[in-house]
């Protein structure tokens, strides 16, 4: 099978491409030596069937940072036979270096422009012939984001291939790459020859928005009531499908399940309807409004608006020890931390990485969010709700900022803060589709990996002995939950509550989902159980706890990987645990001295 | 002959030299810093924040320290 490697600058719709050429065949293959996941997909090209690898982003073959390391890595120990670039048209007059690079390695290659209509917007042509008679390889513009130029690319992709060259072998890549000549002279030579841009060009739509955006007073303010209205428009238009889902799955589980299952055993009737199908579908529940935050997520991160907002929070970073970009990766945290961690690689020094890694888990994850949706509900008036989950965002913060502050000492770092502002962008319909498409699709993954093997085994726990009340003190749930008393019941947290906690170890998902289970209730009837059992203030050192204190396994694991510490993982753990304590501890008892 | 980080909003200067290790020389070269490419100062952020400068048609931020090592000519 034939090996294309997909390479090219940050933010040139390197990814979009990928996605548009591998439709959703796409998965995370294994390559040995190379600690982190590329996705690579089947591809048929001019007759092959080719594996497509989607390599990540660089601006240096020859630079220092993670991801320049893992190209270098993959191209010096995988035989290629076909290069991709993709380059940003609008910036060609910089990025060809990149390509002269690549150049220089003497694979088989081709160049792909892309954002062509960008390109022709801001009145920049470019003689792909003349280009390509001076590279040496063909040359296509394209445009990832709306299609135009992608069979062209396929067809002269499949035609390079057909042509077999002869090719670099890996071993011998690995000294072209220790060679790093000059490319300059030849680049400006080419760009003068074949690219026609107009001398001042700037984008003036662009232009307006930031002279708004970027104000030196109101740009902070607007960015805060930004994202407000935009949580506002979630919250809005997620609660009745909220509603709609729960109404759905109750109505399937009395209309269908119950009939159909009305003969099986006792016992494995609980398991199937009390345990699996209440826990999924009290989850699932959320489903909706989690898909609606990822497609604002997706559109606030492909708008370009995020690397403004790393401009207007730079200066506050800095005195935390941190920098614009961290707040960014604190941003994406808030839909998921996983890879918001990842995204540190981009930070070349080592402390300064290490910190951002610290403090990123503290940032209210979608997950987190499922389960605060679900206790204001339960224990709070409608006009409250929208307070108290401002108030869990500011705590996230809170935590964030403390944590940054107490440990910069130990992170100390002299990292350059140097971004690129991309033009605003409109991401297309497509590319919001796809984006929510995965976001389901992971959601399903971990539905099926954890949550299903999680609340069978909340059901087992409350229901062992059998001969004894479910969910009662005497069986092993409540046992445990009494092992843990001591610590948790200063903090206001009762036995049901800490099942709910320890299972949320694991994935946040869970702890609805266990809830669900150890009640055994569902819906309505959920809510009302808990709202007897518990009061306001307890459930709120329970949302404090939860937001604390370690997200789930797969953050714990990234946090090891990302680091390459256990040390490095362990201090968070242990961090997050006892400052989870420290303010559930701090809220609780000065509630309670307060005679609330 | 001035720095960067001296530049008022909208002045502009075509870069004369970059003071800078290897690793920060090879980062800015690839955003297109360049020796000879002419420089213009959009905008600072408050409180000695960072500075918004566009070279060609790439608009980048980057903290006043760094801007410092950009030596430029009056144009």
């Amino acid at each position: 099978m034939k090996r294309i490697a997909l390479l090219g600058m940050p933010n040139t719709g390197k990814s979009t491409l990928f996605n548009r050429l591998s439709g959703a065949s796409a998965r995370v293959g294994n390559w040995p030596g190379i600690t982190v996941d590329l996705m690579s997909a089947k591809v048929l090209m001019g007759g092959h069937i080719a594996e497509l690898i989607d390599l990540p982003g660089l601006y240096d073959l020859h630079g220092f940072s993670d991801d320049e390391q893992v190209v270098r890595h993959f191209l010096s120990h995988h035989a290629v036979d076909l290069v991709m670039i993709v380059l940003n048209s609008s910036q060609i007059d910089r990025q060809l270096s990149l390509a002269l690079q690549i150049k220089q390695l003497g694979l088989p290659t081709m160049l792909l422009l892309n954002m062509q209509d960008e390109a022709k917007r801001a009145g920049i042509t470019i003689d792909t012939e003349a280009m390509a008679g001076a590279l040496g390889f063909p040359v296509q513009t394209i445009s990832a984001k709306y299609g135009d130029g992608c069979p062209q690319a396929l067809q002269l992709a499949g035609q390079v291939l057909n042509n077999p060259a002869t090719i670099t072998a890996p071993q011998d890549i690995a000294k072209l790459l220790e060679v790093d000549s000059l490319i300059e002279q030849t680049m400006h030579d080419i760009v003068q020859h074949t690219v026609q841009m107009p001398i001042k060009f700037n984008d003036e739509t662009t232009d307006q928005i930031d002279r708004v955006l970027l104000h030196p007073w109101l740009g902070l303010p607007l960015f805060f009531l930004a994202m407000f209205l935009l949580f506002q428009f979630i919250f809005t238009v997620g609660a009745p499908l909220q509603d709609g889902m729960a109404w759905i799955l109750d109505t399937f589980r009395t209309e269908a399940l119950e009939p159909m299952l009305a003969n099986i055993p006792a016992w494995l009737n609980g398991l199937l309807l009390d345990g699996i199908y209440n826990g999924i579908g009290t989850v699932a529940a959320f489903v909706p409004i989690i898909v609606l935050f990822f497609l604002v997520m997706s559109m606030v991160e492909d708008s370009g608006y995020l690397s403004r907002a790393a401009f207007l929070m730079d200066t506050l970073m800095a005195k935390m020890g941190l920098d614009g970009r961290g707040f960014v990766m604190i941003l994406m945290g808030f839909g998921c931390n996983v890879p918001a961690l990842m995204g540190t690689r981009v930070m070349r020094s080592r402390p300064m990485r290490l910190l951002t890694m610290l403090v990123i888990p503290l940032s209210l994850c979608s997950a987190r969010l499922q389960v605060f949706l679900f206790m204001i509900a339960t224990l709070f008036a409608a006009n409250q709700a929208a307070f108290i989950m401002f108030a869990l965002y500011m705590m996230s913060f809170f935590t964030i900022f403390l944590t940054a502050i107490l440990f910069k000492q130990q992170y100390k770092s002299t990292e350059p803060f140097i971004l690129e502002l991309p033009p605003y962008r409109f991401p297309t319909p497509r590319q919001i589709w796809l984006r929510g498409w995965q976001e389901v699709k992971h959601f399903l993954n971990r539905a099926t990996k954890f949550i299903v093997i999680g609340v069978v085994l909340v059901w087992a726990m409350t229901h062992y002995p059998t001969d004894v009340a479910p969910a009662s003190a005497a069986t092993i749930a409540g046992q445990i939950g009494q092992f843990f008393a001591p610590v948790l019941d200063p903090i206001g947290i009762d036995t049901q509550l800490a099942i709910a906690l320890i299972f949320g170890f694991v994935a946040k998902e869970i702890v609805v989902g266990a809830l669900a289970v150890i009640y055994g209730l569902q819906g309505d009837a959920l809510s009302q159980q808990i709202a007897m059992n518990i009061d306001w203030v307890q459930g709120m050192s329970f949302m404090l706890f939860t937001l604390i204190y370690t997200p789930c396994l797969s953050t714990i694991a990234t946090m090891k990987s990302e680091s390459k510490s256990s040390v490095f993982m362990w201090v968070s753990i242990i961090w997050s645990l006892a400052l989870a304590w420290v303010i559930s501890f701090a809220f609780y008892q000065s509630a309670r001295a307060l005679g609330l | 002959m001035t720095v960067l980080s001296n530049l008022s909003p909208g002045q502009l200067g075509t870069i004369h030299a970059i003071h800078a290790e290897q690793a920060l020389y090879q980062r800015l070269n690839a955003l297109g810093f360049r020796i000879g490419k002419q420089i213009t100062l959009i905008r600072r952020a408050n409180f000695n924040g960072p500075l918004h400068v566009r070279i060609g048609g790439t608009d980048i931020i980057l903290r006043e320290i760094e801007a410092q090592r950009i030596q430029l000519q009056a144009v």
